[in-house]
């Protein structure tokens, strides 16, 4: 399924930058305010829905260079990898770490394994949702 | 040590990178993991002569469950002997498989297996243990069907699997009745506990359900029959898992659990018996079959039997025969089987018939098979001879059926003489066979390993107090439950085992110079034993599964979506309104007054679209009031001040209409087929379902059972989760674990759906 409307097609190649930017504004913020991996990975997935009905499904693939499963998968190993720190240290699985990374100036990057686990959450959202979609409208082409 | 049991996985992780770089040389480097490991077990062994070790790591400490390790003398055992024998596995491999097309997936499993094998015998908490259990049937799986294109090799993983995965569901189930009884989930607790298992309401439960397991995993009789058949693997697969390691799992967890279970008669008796049984069966089936690795794969079934029934003995002599046997046939079953390996490599062929002869082009292999056979046989200077003399002795003093027990092992000792013939003077001796490919030495990869650890057995023969003092004592010690004093050596003298021994030996030669023309007859006898064998009841049990599988699916999963829906909405308001009615009763209060009018719209238009939704025959209608109906959801989530609840919303609300736009053109024309009677009891559930919500809503309102947990969430989100969005702050790290297992079951609904997809697709191009 693909649109041949100029309209959606210019609108896509517009909007769908700001959405990808919006949703890891949202992902980023999502700690302190409304947002998060899962609101952040909705808003991306719809982003990708967007270019997928402008433009298809074979170039929703290429856009996104890797498979919607292996999203999934990242998005998982992700998710784990938070796990780790703890494990290391001998605490109970999933306790929080923070570090702060300082950067040049007063600044500094606050970095933490609650962050990791929603930027996994945020991929593991974005890859069941272009699952889901590139698998019904690719069923659909064959 | 932490780090030690992991490793594996991570070197398992890097493997296929390591493969491009080291190329031919990968099974060297691989090795050098487990050599490491050895040598670091090795130097826990002065610490657990004075008694267990428990190193603690926590894990999931509000679930009881941790990656605490118990170091003490079995465990150790089990981990030299798994480190130890990997190490030459590796480098086996690397030679063994040299150029296959996916060598590296090969070592992903492997170390994979190695350091599930690992955090099995290491573990301490019965949870955690039943974890690495399970990894190791999974791995097992996966590297019996390692030649996934052959349909045989499916066929044999799956068996391997089914009956593993079905005796690890009952060992779940027994570890957890142990653990109720003992009132914990640590083995060390359990094990130091001195109240009477064996009196306990669940013993026999708990003790049905563990052998169950570990029968299963161990290839006890009536369950041997999936060990041969994982033959189907690549050798070095069955040398490591099927012989060395895996399949004693089982009897590390019976040995393990021996002295808080072997009090009681049940215990003994079922591994006396199912043992004994399963030796002699081994036995036989070992000398009757024609495939080097069939005859291994049976024999190492006869060890098994023999090292569960000297658990069921249970007698302090018995226990040390136990861990003699058990190091001793490691050693040398580890051995033959890469000798076996190297025999089919160079040869061509697996069939013992067709070798002969090849001494003169394998001598190297001749002489080391030679050794290992001797350790098979029971013959000095070799440990294996000290192990069967310890075991002939502890039966003949064994408090129960000492009589029966004994003649069972002489006739089974008898056959694996001749076992022992069939695989090292046969191949090797008499004028040369004619095999499929011109036969010449193995190359040195596939040597050192077998040649190694054939020496071991010669060296623990020859100075049996070397093992003793180091390793053997702690361990007969953990098995056993105390002390035991023991003294091995390998001549005691002209006494009953050793005439047992010369009896078993004349009469095994004697068997093995008749072993051809006993084929025929052997032959026949084990093709009707075939037709109604506990394999037959496999098969029928499978044919069985299919036809109830089918006859349910038929039933609860019909296809019909509408069935689903009311079925699930049904049972779950049924149940839960007549709970509250009868726990509860119905009692609220209906406060409209400070509604404000903006909230009356909001539940207007909710009523609205929900009834537009259900009452349109229009699909794009409907699916677009349902849209409707969320975004009002959305905006009364945003009136009350959970904004992060109503963008959500609005986005799945979003998504699903997209998802169900993309669906609906692949629906068929909108035709009513539905009787009235059929409409009116969906409209009764419906309503039904309805009233009770709002009901329970509007009671849960005036009624609180406990404290609100909200508040502590409010007053630590920023404090402790550094946080000031509550919602994200309980998602990404209160409840974590929630959130973690969600997105499992979401990127499992994915995967669902891909393969519903794709199975679809490949039938329509069917012709």
């Amino acid at each position: 399924m693909k649109s041949n409307t100029l309209i959606l097609h210019t609108a896509a190649l517009l909007i769908m930058p700001l959405q990808l930017m919006f949703s890891v504004f949202l992902l980023f913020r999502g700690h302190d305010e409304p947002g998060g991996g899962f609101i952040g990975g909705l808003v991306a997935s719809g982003a990708f829905v967007l270019y997928a009905f402008a433009f298809g499904a074979e170039a929703t693939r290429h856009l996104l260079r890797v498979g919607p499963r292996d999203l999934l998968a990242a998005g998982l190993l992700l998710g784990l990898a938070s796990t780790l720190p703890a494990l290391l240290s001998g605490q109970p699985m999933l306790t929080a770490h923070w570090w702060e990374l300082p950067l040049p100036g007063d600044s500094y990057i606050k970095l933490s394994t609650p962050l990791v686990f929603d930027i996994g959450v945020y991929f593991a959202v974005l890859g069941t949702i272009m699952t889901f979609v590139i698998g019904l409208m690719e069923s659909e082409e064959s | 040590m932490l780090l030690a049991v992991l490793s594996g996985f991570l070197l398992a992780i890097a493997a296929p990178l390591l493969h491009k770089v080291a190329g031919r040389f990968i099974g060297w480097l691989l090795a050098a993991l487990p050599a490491s490991l050895f040598v670091f077990f090795c130097s826990f062994l002065p610490d657990v002569q004075d008694g267990p070790l428990l190193l603690e790591y926590q894990w999931m400490p509000g679930l009881d469950i941790s990656l605490n390790f118990l170091v003490d003398g079995l465990s150790l055992v089990f981990a030299l002997l798994i480190s130890g024998i990997g190490t030459f596995i590796l480098i086996y491999a690397g030679a063994y498989m040299s150029g296959h097309k996916s060598l590296a997936r090969f070592y992903v499993i492997m170390l994979s297996f190695m350091a599930s094998m690992l955090g099995l015998v290491l573990s301490d908490n019965l949870i955690t243990l039943f974890v690495f259990w399970e990894l190791t049937s999974i791995t097992s799986y996966m590297l019996i069907g390692f030649n996934h294109e052959d349909m045989e090799a499916r066929k044999c993983a799956l068996q391997g699997l089914f009956v593993t995965a079905a005796g690890g569901l009952a060992l779940m189930a027994g570890l957890i009745l142990l653990a109720i009884m003992g009132g914990t989930y640590s083995l060390t607790e359990l094990l130091a506990s001195d109240q009477p298992m064996h009196q306990h309401a669940f013993y026999v439960g708990a003790v049905l359900c563990v052998l169950a397991g570990t029968f299963t995993k161990s290839a006890q009789v009536p369950f041997h029959f999936w060990l041969p058949n994982a033959m189907a693997a690549p050798t070095p697969v069955s040398a490591f898992l099927h012989s060395a390691t895996m399949v004693k799992a089982g009897v590390y967890l019976m040995a393990r659990l021996n002295p808080s279970l072997g009090e009681g008669e049940l215990w003994s008796q079922m591994l006396m018996g199912f043992g004994a049984a399963t030796m002699l069966t081994g036995a036989y089936l070992a000398f009757s079959s024609t495939g080097i690795k069939k005859v291994l794969a049976y024999s190492t079934v006869m060890a098994l039997g023999t090292l569960t029934m000297l658990i069921g003995v249970g007698t302090e002599l018995a226990m040390t025969a136990f861990i003699c046997f058990l190091v001793a046939h490691s050693l040398y079953k580890g051995a033959l089987f890469m000798l076996a390996g190297a025999l089919d490599h160079e040869t061509g062929t697996k069939d013992i018939t067709r070798m002969s002869g090849l001494r003169r082009s394998m001598p190297v292999a001749a002489v080391i098979a030679a050794g290992a056979a001797l350790s098979l046989a029971g013959l000095p200077p070799l440990f294996g001879f000290i192990a069967k003399e310890l075991m002939l002795e502890s039966l003949l003093d064994a408090p129960l059926w000492s009589m029966a027990l004994i003649i069972l092992t002489v006739v089974s000792a008898m056959l694996i003489v001749g076992v022992a013939g069939l695989v090292a003077i046969k191949p090797f001796f008499g004028k040369s066979g004619n095999t499929p490919k011109v036969p010449h030495e193995a190359p040195f990869g596939m040597l050192i390993g077998p040649a190694v650890l054939t020496l071991f057995a010669l060296v623990f023969g020859l100075a049996p107090f070397l093992p003793e003092a180091f390793l053997l004592k702690a361990a007969v010690a953990s098995a056993y439950g105390a002390p035991v004093e023991f003294h091995l050596a390998l001549w005691h003298g002209i006494n009953q085992p050793l005439v047992l021994s010369m009896v078993s030996l004349v009469a095994g030669l004697l068997l093995f110079k008749a072993w051809t023309r006993l084929q025929p007859t052997l032959h026949a006898v084990n093709s009707a034993g075939s037709r109604f064998g506990p394999e037959a009841g496999y098969f029928k049990i499978m044919e069985w599964i299919t036809v109830v599988s089918g006859w349910q699916t038929r039933l609860l999963q019909n296809g019909v979506l509408g069935i689903y829906m009311l079925v699930l909405v049904a049972i779950t308001f049924g149940l839960a309104g007549y709970t509250m009615i009868n726990h509860y009763g119905v009692q609220f209060t209906l406060n409209l007054a400070d509604s404000h009018f903006y909230e009356w719209g909001i539940a207007l238009l909710l009523v609205a679209s929900a009834a537009f939704a259900s009452a349109t025959h229009s699909r794009l209608g409907s699916v677009a009031s349902m849209g409707v109906l969320g975004y009002a959801v959305a905006l009364t989530f945003i009136l009350f001040s959970a904004p992060d609840l109503g963008i959500t919303q609005l986005l799945v609300e979003t998504l699903t209409v997209i998802l169900l736009v993309l669906v609906l053109f692949k629906l068929p024309e909108f035709v009513n087929l539905s009787t009235p009677f059929q409409r009116f009891r969906d409209l009764a559930v419906a309503v039904l379902a309805g009233v009770t919500i709002t009901v329970m809503m509007l009671a849960v309102l005036d009624i609180q059972y406990f404290d609100t947990i909200s508040s502590y969430y409010v007053e630590n989100s920023a404090p402790l989760g550094f946080g000031r969005n509550i919602v994200n702050v309980i998602l990404v790290d209160f409840r974590a674990l929630d959130t973690l297992g969600e997105i499992f079951v979401l990127s499992l609904a994915a995967i669902g759906v891909f393969s519903m997809l794709k199975l679809k697709a490949e039938d329509q191009h069917k012709p």
